[in-house]
Protein backbone atom coordinates (compact mmCIF):
# COMPACT_ATOMS: atom_id res chain seq x y z
CA UNK A 1 0.00 0.00 0.00
CA UNK A 2 1.14 3.51 -0.72
CA UNK A 3 -0.19 6.69 0.91
CA UNK A 4 -0.18 10.00 -1.00
CA UNK A 5 -1.38 13.43 0.11
CA UNK A 6 -2.01 16.60 -1.86
CA UNK A 7 -3.13 20.03 -0.67
CA UNK A 8 -4.09 22.58 -3.33
CA UNK A 9 -5.57 26.05 -3.59
CA UNK A 10 -8.85 26.36 -5.51
CA UNK A 11 -10.59 29.15 -7.46
CA UNK A 12 -13.83 28.93 -5.50
CA UNK A 13 -15.82 27.12 -2.86
CA UNK A 14 -17.66 23.93 -3.85
CA UNK A 15 -21.45 24.41 -4.09
CA UNK A 16 -24.14 22.84 -1.96
CA UNK A 17 -24.44 22.43 1.79
CA UNK A 18 -24.04 18.71 2.50
CA UNK A 19 -21.18 18.02 4.89
CA UNK A 20 -20.29 14.49 3.81
CA UNK A 21 -20.75 12.18 0.81
CA UNK A 22 -19.37 8.82 -0.23
CA UNK A 23 -19.12 7.41 -3.71
CA UNK A 24 -17.74 4.23 -5.25
CA UNK A 25 -16.60 0.86 -3.98
CA UNK A 26 -13.14 -0.55 -3.26
CA UNK A 27 -12.76 -3.34 -5.79
CA UNK A 28 -10.24 -4.34 -8.41
CA UNK A 29 -9.88 -1.39 -10.81
CA UNK A 30 -12.27 0.71 -8.74
CA UNK A 31 -12.09 3.12 -5.80
CA UNK A 32 -14.16 4.91 -3.18
CA UNK A 33 -14.08 8.64 -2.51
CA UNK A 34 -15.18 10.07 0.84
CA UNK A 35 -15.84 13.81 0.59
CA UNK A 36 -15.99 15.98 3.71
CA UNK A 37 -16.57 19.73 3.86
CA UNK A 38 -14.02 20.52 6.55
CA UNK A 39 -11.48 22.93 5.03
CA UNK A 40 -11.29 26.71 4.45
CA UNK A 41 -13.28 27.76 1.34
CA UNK A 42 -10.35 28.04 -1.06
CA UNK A 43 -8.47 24.90 -0.06
CA UNK A 44 -8.72 21.29 -1.14
CA UNK A 45 -7.00 18.22 0.19
CA UNK A 46 -6.77 14.79 -1.45
CA UNK A 47 -5.57 11.81 0.60
CA UNK A 48 -4.94 8.59 -1.32
CA UNK A 49 -4.35 5.06 -0.07
CA UNK A 50 -3.64 2.89 -3.07
CA UNK A 51 -2.89 -0.78 -3.67
CA UNK A 52 -0.92 0.10 -6.82
CA UNK A 53 2.47 1.47 -5.77
CA UNK A 54 4.72 3.77 -7.79
CA UNK A 55 2.15 5.97 -9.54
CA UNK A 56 2.58 9.18 -7.52
CA UNK A 57 3.29 11.28 -10.64
CA UNK A 58 0.10 10.07 -12.35
CA UNK A 59 -1.97 10.75 -9.22
CA UNK A 60 -0.52 14.27 -9.01
CA UNK A 61 -1.51 14.94 -12.63
CA UNK A 62 -5.06 13.57 -12.19
CA UNK A 63 -5.62 15.47 -8.92
CA UNK A 64 -4.26 18.77 -10.36
CA UNK A 65 -6.52 18.41 -13.42
CA UNK A 66 -9.52 17.64 -11.19
CA UNK A 67 -8.94 20.69 -8.96
CA UNK A 68 -8.51 22.89 -12.04
CA UNK A 69 -11.78 21.68 -13.62
CA UNK A 70 -14.08 21.32 -10.58
CA UNK A 71 -12.69 23.84 -8.07
CA UNK A 72 -13.62 21.73 -5.02
CA UNK A 73 -12.92 24.47 -2.44
CA UNK A 74 -13.43 23.51 1.20
CA UNK A 75 -13.44 19.77 0.52
CA UNK A 76 -11.25 17.02 1.85
CA UNK A 77 -11.35 13.95 -0.39
CA UNK A 78 -10.15 10.65 1.05
CA UNK A 79 -9.60 7.81 -1.40
CA UNK A 80 -9.28 4.06 -0.92
CA UNK A 81 -8.05 2.74 -4.23
CA UNK A 82 -8.12 -0.81 -5.54
CA UNK A 83 -5.87 -0.05 -8.52
CA UNK A 84 -8.23 2.05 -10.66
CA UNK A 85 -7.04 3.52 -13.97
CA UNK A 86 -6.55 7.31 -14.16
CA UNK A 87 -9.74 7.83 -16.20
CA UNK A 88 -11.78 5.95 -13.58
CA UNK A 89 -10.18 8.05 -10.82
CA UNK A 90 -11.03 11.28 -12.67
CA UNK A 91 -14.63 10.11 -13.16
CA UNK A 92 -15.11 9.14 -9.50
CA UNK A 93 -13.62 12.43 -8.25
CA UNK A 94 -16.03 14.39 -10.46
CA UNK A 95 -19.00 12.20 -9.37
CA UNK A 96 -18.07 12.60 -5.71
CA UNK A 97 -18.03 16.40 -5.92
CA UNK A 98 -21.34 16.38 -7.79
CA UNK A 99 -22.81 14.19 -5.03
CA UNK A 100 -21.84 16.57 -2.21
CA UNK A 101 -23.04 19.57 -4.25
CA UNK A 102 -26.53 18.21 -4.99
CA UNK A 103 -29.53 18.46 -2.67
CA UNK A 104 -30.19 15.72 -0.17
CA UNK A 105 -32.43 13.08 -1.63
CA UNK B 1 -49.22 6.88 -11.96
CA UNK B 2 -50.59 6.68 -8.48
CA UNK B 3 -48.41 9.34 -6.87
CA UNK B 4 -50.67 12.29 -6.05
CA UNK B 5 -49.28 15.53 -4.63
CA UNK B 6 -45.73 14.36 -4.04
CA UNK B 7 -42.94 16.92 -4.36
CA UNK B 8 -40.97 16.56 -7.61
CA UNK B 9 -37.92 14.97 -6.04
CA UNK B 10 -40.01 12.26 -4.38
CA UNK B 11 -41.65 11.46 -7.71
CA UNK B 12 -38.21 11.00 -9.24
CA UNK B 13 -37.18 8.85 -6.25
CA UNK B 14 -40.19 6.59 -6.88
CA UNK B 15 -39.52 6.48 -10.62
CA UNK B 16 -35.85 5.59 -10.17
CA UNK B 17 -36.81 2.88 -7.68
CA UNK B 18 -39.07 1.29 -10.32
CA UNK B 19 -36.32 1.06 -12.93
CA UNK B 20 -33.14 0.43 -10.94
CA UNK B 21 -31.82 -3.13 -10.97
CA UNK B 22 -31.13 -4.53 -7.51
CA UNK B 23 -28.34 -6.69 -8.96
CA UNK B 24 -26.56 -3.76 -10.60
CA UNK B 25 -26.98 -1.28 -7.72
CA UNK B 26 -24.38 -0.72 -5.02
CA UNK B 27 -25.35 -1.39 -1.40
CA UNK B 28 -25.65 2.37 -0.84
CA UNK B 29 -27.99 2.81 -3.82
CA UNK B 30 -30.14 -0.12 -2.65
CA UNK B 31 -30.55 1.42 0.79
CA UNK B 32 -31.16 4.95 -0.54
CA UNK B 33 -33.85 3.80 -2.98
CA UNK B 34 -35.45 1.15 -0.75
CA UNK B 35 -36.45 3.64 1.96
CA UNK B 36 -38.62 6.76 1.70
CA UNK B 37 -36.73 9.63 0.07
CA UNK B 38 -34.16 11.21 2.37
CA UNK B 39 -35.15 9.13 5.41
CA UNK B 40 -32.00 7.05 5.90
CA UNK B 41 -29.80 7.72 8.91
CA UNK B 42 -26.56 5.72 8.98
CA UNK B 43 -24.98 4.39 12.17
CA UNK B 44 -21.15 4.45 12.30
CA UNK B 45 -20.94 5.97 8.83
CA UNK B 46 -17.87 5.98 6.60
CA UNK B 47 -16.72 9.35 7.95
CA UNK B 48 -15.97 7.61 11.25
CA UNK B 49 -13.43 5.43 9.43
CA UNK B 50 -14.09 2.29 11.46
CA UNK B 51 -12.07 0.16 9.07
CA UNK B 52 -10.75 -3.39 9.36
CA UNK B 53 -7.72 -3.71 11.66
CA UNK B 54 -6.62 -6.85 9.78
CA UNK B 55 -6.47 -5.97 6.09
CA UNK B 56 -3.49 -3.64 6.46
CA UNK B 57 -1.45 -6.57 7.81
CA UNK B 58 -1.95 -8.20 4.39
CA UNK B 59 -1.24 -4.92 2.57
CA UNK B 60 -4.81 -4.88 1.24
CA UNK B 61 -6.98 -1.79 0.73
CA UNK B 62 -9.67 -1.00 3.29
CA UNK B 63 -13.12 0.44 2.78
CA UNK B 64 -14.34 3.23 5.09
CA UNK B 65 -17.55 1.36 6.00
CA UNK B 66 -15.88 -2.10 5.99
CA UNK B 67 -18.32 -3.27 3.35
CA UNK B 68 -21.55 -2.85 5.31
CA UNK B 69 -24.04 -0.04 5.82
CA UNK B 70 -26.20 -0.16 8.95
CA UNK B 71 -28.82 2.34 10.00
CA UNK B 72 -32.41 3.33 10.27
CA UNK B 73 -34.91 4.61 7.73
CA UNK B 74 -38.60 4.76 6.96
CA UNK B 75 -40.55 2.57 4.57
CA UNK B 76 -44.06 3.81 3.79
CA UNK B 77 -43.71 6.01 6.85
CA UNK B 78 -42.79 3.25 9.31
CA UNK B 79 -39.35 2.88 10.92
CA UNK B 80 -37.10 0.00 9.88
CA UNK B 81 -33.52 -0.99 10.63
CA UNK B 82 -31.35 -1.92 7.66
CA UNK B 83 -28.06 -3.75 7.19
CA UNK B 84 -26.72 -3.78 3.63
CA UNK B 85 -23.61 -5.65 2.48
CA UNK B 86 -21.53 -4.37 -0.43
CA UNK B 87 -20.83 -7.45 -2.54
CA UNK B 88 -18.14 -5.83 -4.62
CA UNK B 89 -15.84 -5.06 -1.67
CA UNK B 90 -14.04 -8.33 -0.85
CA UNK B 91 -17.08 -10.26 -2.03
CA UNK B 92 -19.22 -8.73 0.72
CA UNK B 93 -17.36 -10.94 3.19
CA UNK B 94 -17.71 -10.81 6.97
CA UNK B 95 -14.79 -9.37 8.92
CA UNK B 96 -14.47 -8.16 12.50
CA UNK B 97 -15.82 -4.61 12.07
CA UNK B 98 -18.37 -5.63 9.41
CA UNK B 99 -19.70 -8.27 11.83
CA UNK B 100 -19.70 -5.96 14.85
CA UNK B 101 -21.83 -3.36 13.02
CA UNK B 102 -24.26 -6.11 11.96
CA UNK B 103 -24.48 -7.56 15.49
CA UNK B 104 -24.94 -4.11 17.04
CA UNK B 105 -27.87 -3.36 14.75
CA UNK B 106 -29.62 -6.62 15.62
CA UNK B 107 -29.08 -6.04 19.35
CA UNK B 108 -30.58 -2.56 19.00
CA UNK B 109 -33.59 -4.12 17.23
CA UNK B 110 -33.86 -6.70 20.04
CA UNK B 111 -33.88 -3.98 22.69
CA UNK B 112 -36.33 -1.73 20.81
CA UNK B 113 -38.61 -4.77 20.17
CA UNK B 114 -40.95 -2.98 17.72
CA UNK B 115 -38.79 -2.06 14.70
CA UNK B 116 -38.38 -4.69 11.95
CA UNK B 117 -35.00 -5.38 10.35
CA UNK B 118 -34.18 -5.73 6.66
CA UNK B 119 -30.95 -7.53 5.82
CA UNK B 120 -29.71 -6.82 2.30
CA UNK B 121 -27.45 -9.85 1.88
CA UNK B 122 -24.61 -9.77 -0.66
CA UNK B 123 -21.82 -11.98 0.61
CA UNK B 124 -19.48 -14.85 -0.17
CA UNK B 125 -19.13 -15.68 3.54
CA UNK B 126 -16.31 -15.08 6.00
CA UNK B 127 -13.34 -12.93 4.93
CA UNK B 128 -10.37 -15.30 4.79
CA UNK B 129 -7.89 -12.62 5.95
CA UNK B 130 -9.73 -12.31 9.27
CA UNK B 131 -11.26 -15.75 9.44
CA UNK B 132 -11.40 -16.26 13.22
CA UNK B 133 -12.98 -12.84 13.81
CA UNK B 134 -15.34 -13.46 10.89
CA UNK B 135 -16.47 -16.88 12.14
CA UNK B 136 -17.09 -15.42 15.61
CA UNK B 137 -19.05 -12.60 13.96
CA UNK B 138 -21.33 -15.12 12.22
CA UNK B 139 -22.06 -16.83 15.54
CA UNK B 140 -22.73 -13.49 17.27
CA UNK B 141 -25.01 -12.33 14.46
CA UNK B 142 -27.05 -15.55 14.53
CA UNK B 143 -27.44 -15.30 18.30
CA UNK B 144 -28.44 -11.61 18.11
CA UNK B 145 -30.88 -12.36 15.27
CA UNK B 146 -32.60 -15.15 17.20
CA UNK B 147 -32.74 -12.97 20.33
CA UNK B 148 -34.35 -10.21 18.27
CA UNK B 149 -36.91 -12.62 16.83
CA UNK B 150 -37.62 -14.04 20.28
CA UNK B 151 -38.29 -10.45 21.41
CA UNK B 152 -40.92 -10.16 18.68
CA UNK B 153 -38.90 -8.47 15.92
CA UNK B 154 -39.45 -9.50 12.28
CA UNK B 155 -36.17 -9.94 10.40
CA UNK B 156 -36.51 -10.09 6.62
CA UNK B 157 -33.63 -11.04 4.30
CA UNK B 158 -33.46 -9.64 0.75
CA UNK B 159 -31.25 -11.56 -1.66
CA UNK B 160 -30.44 -10.58 -5.23
CA UNK B 161 -26.89 -9.24 -5.26
CA UNK B 162 -23.95 -10.32 -7.37
CA UNK B 163 -22.10 -12.13 -4.57
CA UNK B 164 -25.22 -14.14 -3.64
CA UNK B 165 -25.67 -15.26 -0.04
CA UNK B 166 -23.02 -17.85 0.79
CA UNK B 167 -21.09 -19.30 3.71
CA UNK B 168 -22.11 -17.77 7.04
CA UNK B 169 -24.48 -15.52 5.10
CA UNK B 170 -26.45 -18.64 4.14
CA UNK B 171 -26.63 -19.66 7.81
CA UNK B 172 -27.83 -16.20 8.87
CA UNK B 173 -30.41 -16.22 6.06
CA UNK B 174 -31.72 -19.52 7.47
CA UNK B 175 -32.37 -17.74 10.80
CA UNK B 176 -34.51 -14.95 9.28
CA UNK B 177 -38.29 -14.67 9.68
CA UNK B 178 -38.68 -14.61 5.89
CA UNK B 179 -36.58 -14.23 2.73
CA UNK B 180 -37.30 -12.55 -0.60
CA UNK B 181 -35.12 -13.56 -3.54
CA UNK B 182 -34.77 -12.62 -7.20
CA UNK B 183 -33.67 -14.88 -10.05
CA UNK B 184 -30.11 -13.56 -9.74
CA UNK B 185 -30.04 -14.33 -6.01
CA UNK B 186 -28.34 -17.47 -4.75
CA UNK B 187 -28.39 -19.03 -1.29
CA UNK B 188 -26.08 -21.77 -0.12
CA UNK B 189 -23.45 -22.45 2.52
CA UNK B 190 -20.69 -24.04 0.44
CA UNK B 191 -20.27 -22.23 -2.87
CA UNK B 192 -19.87 -23.98 -6.24
CA UNK B 193 -16.06 -23.68 -6.32
CA UNK B 194 -15.77 -24.93 -2.75
CA UNK B 195 -17.84 -28.04 -3.51
CA UNK B 196 -15.89 -28.76 -6.67
CA UNK B 197 -12.54 -28.29 -4.89
CA UNK B 198 -13.47 -30.67 -2.09
CA UNK B 199 -15.60 -33.28 -3.85
CA UNK B 200 -14.50 -33.13 -7.49
CA UNK B 201 -16.02 -31.97 -10.75
CA UNK B 202 -18.21 -35.09 -10.96
CA UNK B 203 -19.96 -33.95 -7.79
CA UNK B 204 -20.43 -30.34 -8.88
CA UNK B 205 -19.12 -28.54 -11.97
CA UNK B 206 -18.78 -24.94 -10.79
CA UNK B 207 -18.35 -23.68 -14.35
CA UNK B 208 -21.76 -25.03 -15.35
CA UNK B 209 -23.70 -21.82 -14.66
CA UNK B 210 -27.08 -23.41 -15.42
CA UNK B 211 -26.35 -26.10 -12.81
CA UNK B 212 -25.27 -23.49 -10.26
CA UNK B 213 -28.44 -21.46 -10.73
CA UNK B 214 -30.89 -24.34 -10.71
CA UNK B 215 -29.24 -25.72 -7.56
CA UNK B 216 -28.73 -22.51 -5.56
CA UNK B 217 -30.61 -19.80 -7.51
CA UNK B 218 -33.70 -17.82 -6.62
CA UNK B 219 -36.28 -19.90 -8.49
CA UNK B 220 -35.20 -23.17 -6.88
CA UNK B 221 -35.01 -21.60 -3.41
CA UNK B 222 -38.53 -20.26 -3.87
CA UNK B 223 -39.88 -23.59 -5.18
CA UNK B 224 -38.32 -25.45 -2.25
CA UNK B 225 -39.85 -22.96 0.17
CA UNK B 226 -36.55 -21.72 1.67
CA UNK B 227 -37.48 -18.28 0.34
CA UNK B 228 -41.03 -17.11 0.98
CA UNK B 229 -41.19 -14.71 -1.97
CA UNK B 230 -39.77 -14.43 -5.48
CA UNK B 231 -39.36 -10.92 -6.86
CA UNK B 232 -38.38 -9.19 -10.07
CA UNK B 233 -34.92 -7.61 -10.11
CA UNK B 234 -35.94 -4.04 -9.27
CA UNK B 235 -35.64 -2.13 -6.02
CA UNK B 236 -39.37 -1.39 -6.12
CA UNK B 237 -40.22 -5.13 -6.30
CA UNK B 238 -38.02 -5.88 -3.31
CA UNK B 239 -39.59 -2.99 -1.39
CA UNK B 240 -43.19 -4.08 -2.07
CA UNK B 241 -42.54 -7.67 -1.09
CA UNK B 242 -40.47 -6.70 1.98
CA UNK B 243 -43.36 -4.58 3.24
CA UNK B 244 -45.72 -7.52 2.82
CA UNK B 245 -43.32 -9.97 4.53
CA UNK B 246 -43.01 -7.81 7.67
CA UNK B 247 -46.65 -8.54 8.41
CA UNK B 248 -47.01 -12.06 6.95
CA UNK B 249 -43.79 -13.64 8.31
CA UNK B 250 -44.27 -16.01 11.22
CA UNK B 251 -43.35 -15.08 14.77
CA UNK B 252 -40.84 -17.08 16.77
CA UNK B 253 -41.89 -19.78 19.20
CA UNK B 254 -41.76 -23.53 19.74
CA UNK B 255 -44.75 -24.32 17.56
CA UNK B 256 -43.24 -22.40 14.62
CA UNK B 257 -39.98 -24.33 15.04
CA UNK B 258 -41.90 -27.62 15.11
CA UNK B 259 -43.76 -26.72 11.92
CA UNK B 260 -40.46 -25.81 10.25
CA UNK B 261 -38.79 -29.03 11.41
CA UNK B 262 -41.71 -31.11 10.11
CA UNK B 263 -41.48 -29.29 6.78
CA UNK B 264 -37.77 -30.06 6.48
CA UNK B 265 -38.33 -33.73 7.32
CA UNK B 266 -41.07 -33.95 4.72
CA UNK B 267 -38.85 -32.30 2.13
CA UNK B 268 -36.07 -34.80 2.80
CA UNK B 269 -38.48 -37.69 2.54
CA UNK B 270 -40.04 -36.49 -0.71
CA UNK B 271 -36.93 -35.27 -2.51
CA UNK B 272 -33.98 -36.90 -0.73
CA UNK B 273 -33.37 -39.32 -3.60
CA UNK B 274 -33.40 -36.65 -6.33
CA UNK B 275 -30.03 -35.96 -7.90
CA UNK B 276 -30.91 -32.72 -9.69
CA UNK B 277 -33.14 -29.73 -8.97
CA UNK B 278 -35.19 -30.51 -12.08
CA UNK B 279 -36.07 -33.95 -10.64
CA UNK B 280 -37.40 -32.15 -7.57
CA UNK B 281 -39.52 -29.80 -9.68
CA UNK B 282 -40.99 -32.77 -11.57
CA UNK B 283 -41.67 -34.56 -8.28
CA UNK B 284 -43.49 -31.42 -7.15
CA UNK B 285 -45.80 -31.82 -10.11
CA UNK B 286 -44.65 -28.76 -12.03
CA UNK B 287 -45.76 -29.56 -15.56
CA UNK B 288 -43.18 -27.46 -17.40
CA UNK B 289 -40.14 -28.21 -15.23
CA UNK B 290 -37.75 -27.88 -18.20
CA UNK B 291 -39.08 -24.40 -18.90
CA UNK B 292 -38.48 -23.06 -15.40
CA UNK B 293 -34.84 -21.90 -15.82
CA UNK B 294 -35.59 -19.76 -18.91
CA UNK B 295 -38.92 -18.45 -17.62
CA UNK B 296 -39.00 -14.68 -17.06
CA UNK B 297 -39.76 -13.33 -13.62
CA UNK B 298 -43.40 -12.41 -14.29
CA UNK B 299 -44.23 -15.85 -15.72
CA UNK B 300 -42.50 -17.55 -12.82
CA UNK B 301 -44.40 -15.45 -10.28
CA UNK B 302 -47.62 -16.37 -12.14
CA UNK B 303 -46.62 -20.06 -11.98
CA UNK B 304 -46.03 -19.79 -8.23
CA UNK B 305 -49.41 -18.10 -7.76
CA UNK B 306 -51.30 -20.67 -9.84
CA UNK B 307 -49.51 -23.40 -7.90
CA UNK B 308 -50.66 -21.83 -4.65
CA UNK B 309 -54.25 -21.61 -5.91
CA UNK B 310 -53.99 -25.29 -6.80
CA UNK B 311 -52.94 -26.10 -3.23
CA UNK B 312 -55.87 -24.05 -1.89
CA UNK B 313 -58.24 -25.96 -4.18
CA UNK B 314 -56.78 -29.25 -2.95
CA UNK B 315 -57.50 -28.23 0.62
Amino acid sequence: METLSYRLTTQQRAGGSKSVALLGVVASGNLEVLVERVLPDMECQVEVKTAAEGFAAVWMAVVADFVERRSPGGLKLSINDGGARPDTVALRLAQAVRLIEEDDR
Amino acid sequence: MNTPNLPARQVSHVAIRETTSWYEASARERVRLLVDAGSFEEFIGPEQRETSPHLRVFDLPEQFDDGIIVGRGKIAGASVFLAAQEGRFMGGAFGEVHGAKFTGLLRAARDMKSIPVFILFDTGGVRLQEANAGELAIAEIMRALIEARAAGVKVVGLIGGRAGCYGGGGLIAGCCSALAISEQGRISVSGPEVIETNRGVEEFDSRDRALVWRTMGGKHRRLLGSASAFVDDTIASFRNVALHLITSAPGFDVSMLEVEQAGLEERLERFGACSDAMDIWRAMGISQAEAVPAMDAQDFIALMNSDREQQHDDQ
